[in-house]
């Protein structure tokens, strides 16, 4: 596996300029001669999408939903970046992506984040244009708050409803152009495989969730915008039918899948409640802002919140990070909420959260004025738990949130497959070991509308045509395949539901390779894991038929997914023998506590190749090279 | 605490569909209503049965997926809440829950309570947009718009499609989600230049879905989890009728 | 002419319909409302108030018009706003009836009132109605002692029957709910809406109602109790 990352030479801020001088372009009469697949229909995809219909391209767009809408870009509450400087604080391009690059401790790639940044600029008019409501102030001009840590107030917002509004100005968008007639898009369409023809992505292969028909579209190129893969943990804040899927067939494909094992955790989510959570839910990082996080100072303290007295309370974040406080980042507020968990300055009927009060900023800013910044929050909140944080303190706890790694892509965001690309979420290129808030929906924008449309047309005018028939052999095999597997899985009528091979594989993830790990355990669980899928494959059970609406078989082929994905998760957060970011090995900390980085060794990406089920997968290294930013030691002191 | 469940089975659009009933125990009052489908799910599974069909992703009650009659309302009981954010403290013990799929035309059943919603989406694709070409557009600040109109627009745009309006209403009409765009991009300047193109286009394909029409009853208003009001309505319905009557200056002399 | 055929031939443009021929029945509803109210006033130089009245309305326009011109085209235009209304309403039932052919096994009525759920029926009751009536008051047939001309003789001789005033009671309890759910709907399907404003139309649509229902039924009533003769 070759690992060239295509960064164009130059001055860091003159790279994307001069690259996109460089590129070659596709004849506008020629671009509808091409057939470009996208799958996926979130911030990523729908932009992507949209954009590239409108450049001429013929695009098929795929979804696993019943509408493109439905993405989970839709529930990002926050915000999203942007160097507009609108503030005077001091802002610039160069800032964003000096805090992008620290923020993700100094484990991605310049060139990459910097072109992020410079583009974060045309994302806010390009949203703006197509009646994305942001926040206003009563001048009218758009407003920005300061948002998971960040010095400056760059990020700008629609309530708590940020993602939402983005991904239905893509989604119109979209649809525009599905009404045109540039983009055509089929929904209840799983992707279940990529057509590999002479080592070159050329279509894919769908199942079709209502009739069960196995489908293959040919293409291209083909743009996998598919999102993360919370979901190995079972219980995280992603949507229920968030997958690995898409990337992990892509990665069997020949596909480098790089970092699996930086996968954020958010620091402000519900506890759960039962055995029977089937999610959990985020609570918007701002709420850090007015908040302040607490655990009783005895253990096990059965008392209500507003019995304990103030001295007998520990602010633990104020108390060890007297400046960041209650704004410490994600992963430190993080770890330090498990830390006091687990010794038994838990809340909650199951011990399982610390509280996030709002007593003081109640009593400082008045009812009503925490009302206006929180209250859609608050009651959503109630909605869940039955209790009011008005009167009480929320219980929070961290919950598996983002992964920042994905499949491995260059400068042009293609993958190590020729004519496959990965955006979005799905790509593992900006945000190193760690993403600062309010930087995800910017990714996703900033690939689909500005960069993938680009870069894409570079490969077409380069790549040599190739038309590739329905009856082709490697469809009929990449199809066969597919529905061996789906066989299979509906023939092993075994006596246990797919949930409780996931809620397994969930935990035992949570466990060894969740936010704290170590060499034992990750060891351990690279034992149990192969053996969990040896049971998984005979003794699961789907229901009815594969031949119309299954939900138990979609799940079943997804789980199946997670159950080798675990695998080279475990081994990348193995092989990465140091503490960075999100990344944390117990083994690697500093005398106060804190994740304690190798940039000697391990400043590099990893890059793993698959060798097939339960071989050890191969890794590949890109050295991150740091020319413009200087290497420190992060401190929230 | 037990319940008994009354829920629509169907095994594919073209069966006939029943109510099946099942009972519930050992629910607990913190479980989300769809939790507690998981959980029935999961003994039916068990109990080599297929389980209920639907359809649910974000559980966080933003991206629309879920929705289901519980009782004769769209998403239960609770106002200003979907069925994945209802939680079964709302219910007591004993209770009969009668669940059934959204019932319209233009919403075909697929399979048990999960439906096609198609419709939405080709409504949106007729007008429901402002064309913007990908990097044509001018500064962030270049238009102020004044906060009290942006936060009219959000207020309509926080309309989730999830198809509750069209549930509720007895006449399976689209009005409020037709009009909650309509009124998102009306109330915006970028959505002046084709402010009445889009209303025109997209009630014509509202009625070309097979929505019905409103007559006011209000029903969509009480249903939908977002809150949005039946004044959008009135909007779509004054902008319908100007546009109408307006007659561009480059039209004029060629309508007659 | 695009733009118009398309507000005809959309589901609001057959409600808008619906509403602006609605508006002159309310219009005509509430005048006649006012008319009726003569029979509370005394007879003057032996002529009754409401014969005089009568008279006034088929002379009315003398002689630019000719005798009962104007009564004519009140009565066409009256017919034409009746027929409009049922023709759409009839449309749009139908196309209801096609979005939503199948019911819920259990419903919960979430409409904002009774009377939005009775417009149908009612409707079909308000228009079985007005045939009684007009066979009863302005052609006589279905009157027992019907002298034509004589509206105050016709009226006291009518209403005396607790049976006839019953029956105009029940008509004027539907026209009440009609008018109710309608004048406030009317406001809505013609966009007549305004933040400030909006709060306003449902009182008034239920004032409107009341008025009309009260004073359509409040001479019959003293009638029937005797008072008048």
């Amino acid at each position: 596996m070759e690992l060239k990352n295509s960064i164009p030479s130059g001055p860091i801020a003159e790279k994307w300029d001069k690259h996109r001088f460089d590129m070659k372009l596709v004849n506008p009469a020629n671009k509808r001669k091409y057939d470009v697949i996208i799958v996926g229909t979130g911030l990523a995809g729908a932009s992507a999408a949209a954009t590239m219909g409108e450049l001429g391209y013929n695009v098929q767009v795929f979804t696993y939903h019943d509408s493109p809408r439905r993405a989970h870009s839709i529930a990002a509450q926050g915000g999203i970046n942007a160097a507009k400087n609108y503030q005077n604080d001091g802002d610039s391009v160069f800032r964003l992506f000096y805090d992008t690059v620290k923020g993700g401790d100094f484990r991605s790639r310049e060139a990459n984040v910097y072109r992020l940044a410079q583009i974060s600029l045309n994302i806010i008019d390009q949203a703006v244009a197509q009646g994305v409501p942001f926040a206003r102030e009563y001048g009218g001009l758009l407003a920005n708050r300061s948002f998971g840590g960040a010095q400056v107030s760059r990020t700008f917002y629609a309530r708590g409803q940020t993602g939402q509004q983005l991904l239905l100005g893509a989604y119109q968008a979209l649809e525009r152009q599905i009404g045109a007639g540039t983009v055509k898009i089929s929904t209840r369409h799983e992707m279940m495989d990529v057509i590999v023809v002479d080592g070159v992505a050329r279509g894919i292969v769908c199942r079709d969730m209502v009739s069960g028909g196995i489908e293959s579209f040919t293409a291209d190129a083909v743009v996998l915008a598919t999102g993360g893969y919370s979901n190995v943990f079972f219980l995280s804040t992603n949507a229920k039918h968030c997958n690995v899927t898409a990337t992990w067939r892509a990665h069997r494909r020949g596909a480098g899948f790089a970092n699996p094992c930086y996968t954020q955790i958010h620091p402000t989510c519900i506890p759960p409640s039962g055995d029977y959570q089937s999610k959990l839910t985020l609570m918007s990082e701002s709420l850090r802002n007015d908040g302040r996080i607490w655990v009783p100072k005895g253990k096990d303290d059965d008392r209500a919140a507003t019995d304990i007295p103030q001295d007998e309370r520990d602010y633990y974040l104020e108390r060890i990070y007297p400046s960041f406080g209650n704004l410490s980042p994600r992963d430190i507020a993080s770890r330090r909420a498990k830390e006091m968990v687990d010794a038994g300055h838990g809340v909650g009927e199951r011990r399982n959260g610390v509280f996030l009060d709002f007593e003081d900023a109640i009593a400082r800013l008045g009812r009503d004025a925490i009302s206006e910044r929180y209250g859609n929050l608050f009651a959503m909140y109630e909605k869940i738990t039955g209790e009011s944080p008005y009167d009480r303190p929320m219980r929070i706890y961290p919950a598996p949130h983002y992964t920042m790694g994905g499949l491995w892509v260059d400068y042009n965001l293609a993958t190590t497959v020729p004519g496959l690309f990965a955006i979005g979420e799905a790509n593992f290129s900006d945000h190193g070991a760690n993403r600062l808030g309010a930087s995800a929906l910017m990714q996703g924008l900033a690939d689909g509308y500005f960069v993938i449309p680009l870069t894409i047309g570079n490969y077409l005018a380069r790549a040599p045509r190739m038309r590739v028939g329905d009856d082709h052999a490697a469809v009929k095999d990449t199809e066969r395949e597919v529905k061996e597997r789906l066989d299979r899985l509906m023939s092993v009528d075994g006596r246990r539901t797919v949930d409780s091979f996931h809620i397994e594989l969930g935990k035992l993830m949570w466990d060894a390779c969740g936010m704290e790990r170590s060499a034992q355990g990750l060891r351990d669980a690279l034992k149990r894991i192969p053996e969990l899928r040896e049971e998984f494959w005979s003794d699961v059970r789907v229901p009815g038929s594969a031949a119309n609406l299954n939900q138990s078989l979609e799940k079943a082929g997804r789980v199946a997914d997670f159950m080798e994905f675990a695998e080279v998760m475990c081994h990348d957060a193995l092989t990465r023998d140091e503490s960075c970011g999100a990344h944390y090995r117990v083994e690697h900390t500093t005398e106060d506590g804190e994740a304690k980085r190798d940039d000697e060794n391990f400043a590099f990406a990893s890059v793993w190749e698959f060798k097939g089920v339960g071989e050890a997968p191969v890794l590949h290294r890109e050295h991150l090279e740091f020319e413009n930013v200087q290497l420190s030691t992060r401190s929230y002191k | 605490m037990k319940l008994t469940l009354h829920v629509w089975r169907q095994d594919g659009p073209n069966d006939k569909g029943r109510h099946e009933r099942y009972e519930a125990d050992d629910v607990s009052e913190h479980m989300s209503f769809l939790e507690m489908l998981d959980v029935v799910n999961e003994r039916l599974t068990e109990q080599g049965k297929e389980p209920i069909a639907f359809e649910h992703d974000c559980r966080e009650g933003i991206c629309g997926s879920c929705g289901m009659m519980i009782n004769g309302v769209p998403h239960g009981p609770k106002s200003l809440t979907t069925a994945c954010q209802l939680h079964m403290r709302t219910f007591h013990d004993g209770q009969e829950i009668w669940i059934e799929p959204w019932r319209a035309t233009a919403f075909p059943v697929i399979k048990d309570l999960v439906v096609d919603r198609a419709g939405f989406d080709r409504i949106i694709a007729s007008g429901g947009y402002i064309s913007i070409r990908t990097g044509s557009a001018p500064d962030g600040n270049a238009i102020p718009i004044p906060k009290a109109d942006s936060d009219a627009a959000f207020d309509a745009a926080t309309c989730i499609g999830c198809g509750a309006c069209v549930a509720a209403c007895p006449n399976a009409s689209a009005m409020l989600f037709t009009s909650a765009k309509v009124a998102h991009l009306g109330l915006l300047p970028q959505g002046q230049t084709e402010r009445w193109d889009r209303v025109l286009a997209m009630v014509d394909q509202h009625d070309a879905e097979g929505f019905g029409n409103c007559t006011n009853h209000g029903a969509c208003q009480e249903a939908c989890p977002k809150g949005i009001s039946i004044d959008y309505i009135a909007q779509l319905n004054r902008d319908l009728i100007r546009a109408t009557l307006r007659a561009k200056p480059v039209e004029a002399g060629k309508d007659a | 002419m695009r733009r118009v055929a398309t507000l005809y031939r959309t589901t609001v443009g057959k409600k808008v319909l619906m509403a602006v021929s609605g508006v002159v029945l309310f219009g005509f509803v509430f005048v006649h409302m006012l008319g009726n109210l003569k029979m509370l006033f005394p007879a003057a130089d032996g002529h009754y108030a409401m014969d005089v009245y009568a008279e006034f309305l088929r002379e009315v326009g003398y002689p630019l018009l000719p005798h009962e011109g104007v009564l004519w085209l009140a009565r066409f235009v009256l017919l034409a706003a009746v027929g409009v209304h049922v023709v759409s309403a009839v449309q749009l039932t139908r196309l209801s009836r096609a979005a939503r052919p199948a019911g819920y096994a259990k419903e919960e009525s979430l409409s904002l009132s009774y009377a939005s759920r009775t417009m149908r029926w009612g409707g079909v009751i308000l228009l079985l109605f007005i045939v009684y009536h007009l066979l009863h008051f302005t052609t006589g047939q279905a009157h027992s002692t019907f002298v034509a001309g004589a509206v105050h003789q016709n009226y006291v001789a009518a209403f005396r029957s607790p049976l006839v005033f019953g029956v105009y009671f029940v008509a004027q309890a539907a026209l009440c709910l009609h008018l109710y759910h309608g004048v406030w709907s009317f406001f809505q399907t013609l966009g007549l809406s305004h933040p400030r404003y909006n709060h306003l139309r449902r009182p008034f649509a239920a004032g409107f109602a009341l008025v009309v229902f009260v004073g359509f039924l409040t001479p019959p009533a003293l009638v029937l109790a005797g008072v008048i003769s």
